[in-house]
């Protein structure tokens, strides 16, 4: 008698190893898998909710500094390295994933005003108080060294800030006029002067690498050509402005931190007009950096808070604070565009994720794939009201939210003013002025 | 004096029961002399003596016996005095004035006259002797025109049952509306009655003066006749104004200038301002003057005497161009309705009693409808009288005629509310005291007739008739007034009839259940009420005359609500229990058995609103999650739709798909330095960009050579 016997190949259905993934066939009718809208949605509202709840942002605090820090400056080719100058005139050189401070200098008398790395990372510059420009390297002193400068440079005025140019060994001054050296000598190769106010900062362009912009205090943004001996061109606002910077992404962008709240995004072409004006804070803007994808940047103010801007919307989509951290004096956005450095008055330099939520460390395949889905399902429902009202949802220290209530007051107030009187004016006679053309005094070429 | 005495009250006595309102005590209690008193009594016992030797209603004398100091005001007895004691005796004066006695006589023999109660009776309608009086009374019962009674004829009986429910609804909506409206008028007069400024109110106050003015010069231009109504009516002011002893130079300010004028002239001029104003107010309008010197006079004149019938002999005499306007207005209206050749109305130069009725412009139909409605409101006050119906009215074939009056009649039922206060001054002018009747004053007798309709004035013309006997002079007049009346009546009713079946199209239009309209012959819908809703229709029907919005508009609402309907769910399934096949049906009673029948859902909420959908589909539950506006890179909401409804999930996309869906725009590496972008990464070059600045300002001269500049600067 034959015995018949259903049988099958192992192989087909048992797994070699225990990460071998069995390919389950699946049947994509749309039929058999209905309500996708309201699902989708539901996974949205979940994943707003989700991010919500992991968003902690605050990861270090480094301090050691015995005053106010004034100044940050990012290693070009290590990311865990942070340059800082405080108002004592001590630089510290810190170790970002050991959180410590790895060195420290006393580079100035007085405040050190400006702090900036040499592209090629071995080497820093730092101006002070005592009218110096002194070059340090990077590296500590070897063993029974002193601690002295490469190179010391004995100006006749204070300098306020000071840039290296992104490729070149050359950079650039500014106190009362910009000077332009070249590393090997004593003497700017060049300076520039528009008008006799103090001028509070100095930018190259990090794409366009001759160009340079700066700002006043006569409240103007000054454009400079390195190959020219004359500055290009000049914007006046209705305020002075404290720094600008460039955005790395898109050559003509910069984006300028106003003492009157708002950071003024110009796209140097057409200066009359800003790109995008960014409100939200509620004093005085102290610095501003991009994020190295150019899609972003941020801002510390002197009300005790930092914020995050999209280049291309006029509200943040972020804002940091915590109870310690008073006037945010500078702020720096690392080059891989994941950490935010930010230094206070209080001698403290805080590290913070750029995207509050984000889970560090190395992802799996599949977390990445639910991180990415879940962030597409985000900015697809993004407009819905539960969603939006969940994901705009921020806790606000009293101080600010009080200010924020009255300065909405006040800005309707004057809104309504403004109505008013086209109102009860004779047609045309009053012109309407945009809110982006409003803050714009002149541009001068 | 006795004697006197006796006639008079005996007369007194006899009358008692017909002036029944008339106060009694006067005749009962008049007593000329105090000394009579005795006597008087002494008369009225023998008087009870004889009236009781009947024996029947022998009644019991109740003799004050015994004198009592105390004659409490509450133990007041009449009995025994054989005389009713009512409270006029008591509060007369204990002595008359001698002097009276002459008017009191007057008085009594006033009243003794035969009266006159204005709801006339049975007897005296049905009274018909004068040829002209009989052809009406036929006329009247020709057209089943109730005389006496009813408030409602059987026909219009009949249209008001047929109104449906809806219809009414319809209607109530549109009268809350109005009533809304009036509130919101009302609001706003009242919020300006309050402005305190005195200023804003004389400015007001000359403003109104001067378009008062203005008005009336155009209706002089216009319509004389009515004009000298107007002319009237200011005359009355005139009068108010000086009865009011306002601009008499007696007031505080008067006085007050009256001191300063010696020293300022302003002051002065204002005195002087005053006092022309008051001769000015004070002096007698010529007008008036004439029309009291013609009092006696020509009863022809008063054809001139503003009234609403003479509009229509004036019209006689040649065409007014008002009319004519109205008149044209009315045939443009006619043709752009229905092109129907009968309804045109025809020329001017047609016999009198024809076009009269025809050429009769809309605001005279008012007129019309007034009159009739005053014909109702005195036939309900005769019916107080008498409740005796027309016991000999004829049967009439005539059904057209009928429905014609019937018509009328709802047409003015439909007005009855806006000519209510009207009515009812017509109904007091109605039982005006004799007294004044009496006077032969056409003067007088002029503004009754201007407001009364023709009935009215029969009737008084048959008073009159009785009353005095001058009757050759106002029956000429009132014969005249009745052979042009009574063909307005026919002749009137084709238009009448248009007018209703423009409306009824209208509201056809505006109505669901456009059927249910249709049915509604009787003319129910009200049509002069509103006539501005009536206009705002037409302007909509004229700016959509290619497109039939509001029909359309019915469709829609009609399939909004089947589609809203619960549907009924059937699941018979064929050839279960049966022989199946091709063409076999599931038997009745299967399919009655497996048919669920959708339970009838909520009623809704625009059941009641004709012109409104309200879409119930929308779910607040489901709104509060949903987006509100239309974000802004979309241009059309589809776009967002789209976007939306398109998954993205693995559940609904292969793996390929959904990593390609959910790819980030900018991805970053962890612990990667990203340097910024360089020109050779995009492909230009740098130091060719670098002064774009100049590029951009001039973008026209950047010319070959300053791009070979440029070029050179670069390789340099």
């Amino acid at each position: 008698m034959k015995v018949k016997m259903l049988s099958r190949n192992p192989d087909n259905y048992v797994r070699e190893t225990k990460f071998d993934l069995q390919r389950v066939p699946r049947n994509y009718d749309p039929a058999l898998h209905p309500f996708e809208v309201p699902r989708e949605y539901v996974r949205a509202l979940n994943a707003t909710k989700l991010e919500r709840v992991f968003a902690k942002p605050f990861l270090a605090s480094l301090d050691g500094h015995r005053d106010g820090v004034n100044c940050l400056a990012k290693h070009p080719k290590n990311l865990a390295t942070v340059l800082s100058g405080a108002c004592d005139g001590e630089v510290r050189i810190w170790n970002l994933t050991q959180r410590k401070c790895i060195r420290t200098i006393q580079a100035h008398e007085g405040f050190v005003r400006g702090i900036c790395t040499r592209f090629c990372g071995t080497s820093f510059f730092t101006v002070g108080d005592d009218k110096t420009v002194k070059q340090w390297k990077m590296d500590g002193p070897g063993y029974g060294e002193e601690e002295e400068p490469l190179h010391t440079i004995l100006g006749k005025t204070v300098y306020t800030g000071i840039d290296h140019h992104w490729k070149e060994a050359v950079f650039a001054t500014c106190g009362q006029q910009v000077d332009i050296w070249d590393e090997q000598r004593t003497n700017p190769i060049c300076s520039m002067t528009w008008g006799f106010d103090s001028i509070s900062s100095v930018k190259f362009n990090p794409i366009e690498t001759f160009l340079l912009g700066s700002c006043a205090s006569d409240r103007n943004i000054v454009l400079y050509d390195m190959r020219q001996a004359t500055p290009l061109k000049k914007v006046i606002l209705n305020m002075r402005t404290n720094t600008i910077c460039w955005n790395p992404m898109e050559a003509f962008i910069f984006t300028a931190a106003n003492e009157d709240y708002n950071l003024y995004t110009f796209d140097m072409r057409a200066l009359d007009t800003p790109v995008m004006v960014h409100m939200d804070h509620v004093s005085a803007v102290l610095d501003v950096d991009y994020s190295p994808t150019g899609k972003e940047f941020v801002s510390a103010s002197f009300d005790k808070s930092v914020r995050i801007f999209p280049v291309d919307k006029s509200r943040s989509r972020e804002v940091y604070h915590t109870k310690r951290m008073q006037h945010v004096i500078c702020v720096k956005w690392t080059s891989d565009s994941k950490y935010i450095m930010c230094g206070s008055d209080e001698m403290n330099i805080r590290l913070w994720k750029a995207n509050a939520s984000e889970k560090l460390g190395v992802l799996t395949s599949r977390e990445k794939a639910a991180k990415d889905y879940n962030q597409k399902l985000k900015e697809k429902f993004q407009h819905h009201p539960h969603i939006k009202r969940i994901a705009r949802h921020r806790h606000l220290p009293k101080s600010i939210y009080s200010q924020i209530q009255e300065q909405r007051i006040m800005k309707e107030a004057r809104r309504r003013k403004e109505v008013n009187r086209i109102k009860h004016s004779k047609p045309g006679s009053v012109p309407v002025v945009s809110e982006k053309k409003k803050h714009i005094v002149a541009v001068v070429k | 004096m006795t004697a006197n005495r006796l006639t008079e009250s005996l007369l007194a006595l006899s009358q008692q029961e017909e002036l029944v309102d008339l106060p009694k005590d006067y005749l009962l209690s008049e007593s000329e002399d105090e000394g009579d008193g005795d006597g008087e009594r002494k008369h009225q016992k023998l008087l009870e003596a004889i009236s009781s030797l009947d024996g029947k209603n022998r009644r019991k004398l109740a003799e004050r016996s015994e004198a009592s100091l105390k004659v409490s005001e509450f133990n007041v007895s009449s009995e025994g005095s054989g005389e009713k004691l009512v409270l006029a005796d008591l509060l007369e004066p204990v002595k008359t004035s001698s002097s009276l006695a002459t008017v009191k006589k007057q008085l009594n023999r006033v009243k003794s006259k035969k009266t006159v109660e204005l709801p006339l009776n049975k007897e005296e309608i049905e009274r018909a002797r004068t040829p002209l009086e009989q052809e009406i009374f036929n006329l009247l019962r020709k057209n089943k025109q109730p005389v006496t009674d009813p408030l409602l004829t059987p026909v219009e009986k009949a249209s008001l049952q047929a109104m449906s429910l809806e219809e009414a609804k319809v209607r109530r909506a549109e009268l809350q509306r109005a009533r809304a409206l009036q509130s919101y008028y009302e609001a706003k007069a009242r919020r300006e009655k309050k402005i305190k400024s005195k200023k804003y109110h004389k400015v007001v106050k000359k403003g109104k003066a001067k378009k008062a003015l203005k008005e009336f010069e155009q209706l002089r231009k216009v319509n004389p006749a009515a004009a000298l109504e107007e002319l009237e009516k200011i005359e009355k002011a005139r009068m108010m104004e000086r009865m009011s002893l306002k601009h008499q130079n007696s007031g505080k300010w008067a006085k007050s200038k009256a001191i300063m004028a010696k020293y300022d002239l302003e002051a002065r001029q204002a005195m002087q301002e005053q006092l022309a104003k008051n001769k000015e107010l004070t002096q007698k309008l010529k007008v008036a003057s004439e029309s009291e010197e013609e009092e006696g006079g020509a009863e022809v004149e008063e054809l001139l005497v503003p009234d609403a019938v003479n509009e229509v002999q004036m019209n006689v005499d040649g065409p007014n161009p008002w009319m004519l306007r109205s008149c044209t207005s009315d045939t443009k209206e006619a043709a752009t309705e229905e092109e129907d050749p009968e309804q045109l109305p025809e020329p001017v130069a047609h016999e009198v009693s024809e076009s009269e009725g025809e050429e009769r412009p809309v605001a005279e139909e008012d007129i019309l409808l007034r009159e009739f409605e005053e014909r109702r409101s005195l036939r309900q006050r005769s019916e107080l009288n008498q409740d005796a119906e027309p016991a000999d009215s004829q049967e009439t074939k005539d059904s057209s005629s009928q429905e014609v009056l019937s018509e009328l009649r709802a047409l003015s039922q439909k007005l009855k509310e806006d000519h209510q206060s009207r009515k009812q001054k017509a109904s007091s002018e109605a039982t005006v005291p004799q007294v004044q009747r009496e006077e032969p004053a056409p003067e007088e007798e002029e503004p009754l007739l201007l407001q009364r309709p023709e009935r009215v004035q029969m009737l008084e013309e048959l008073e009159k008739e009785e009353c005095f006997q001058n009757k050759e002079l106002s029956r000429p007049v009132l014969e005249g007034h009745w052979s042009e009346k009574t063909p307005n009546n026919h002749p009137d009713a084709p238009k009448e009839k248009k007018k209703k079946e423009q409306m009824i199209d209208l509201q056809n239009l505006l109505t669901t259940q456009s059927l249910s309209v249709k049915s509604l012959a009787v003319p129910t819908i009200e049509m002069l009420e509103d006539e501005v809703e009536r206009n705002q229709r037409q302007m909509i029907k004229e700016a959509f005359a290619g497109d039939d919005v509001i029909r359309d508009f019915l469709k829609e609402k009609r399939e909004a609500v089947e589609a809203s309907k619960p549907k009924d769910v059937d699941l018979t399934l064929p050839g279960w229990g049966e022989w199946g096949g091709v063409g076999l049906k599931p038997s009745a009673k299967k399919r009655r058995r497996f048919l669920i029948k959708a339970p009838e859902g909520p009623p809704r909420k625009d059941k009641n609103l004709p012109n409104v959908i309200i879409n119930e589909k929308r779910n607040i539950h489901a709104a509060a999650h949903q987006v509100r506006v239309l974000p802004y890179p979309f241009t059309h909401h589809r776009q967002f739709e789209r976007t939306i409804q398109t998954p993205i999930g693995s559940t609904w996309n292969t793996q390929r798909a959904f990593q390609k869906l959910t790819t980030p725009k900018v991805i970053t590496k962890p612990g990667h330095i990203i340097k910024p972008i360089k020109a050779e990464d995009v492909g230009y070059r740098s130091s060719s960009r670098s002064d774009l600045s100049v590029i951009q300002r001039n973008p026209k001269r950047v010319t070959t050579r300053h791009k070979k500049q440029l070029k050179k600067n670069s390789v340099d």
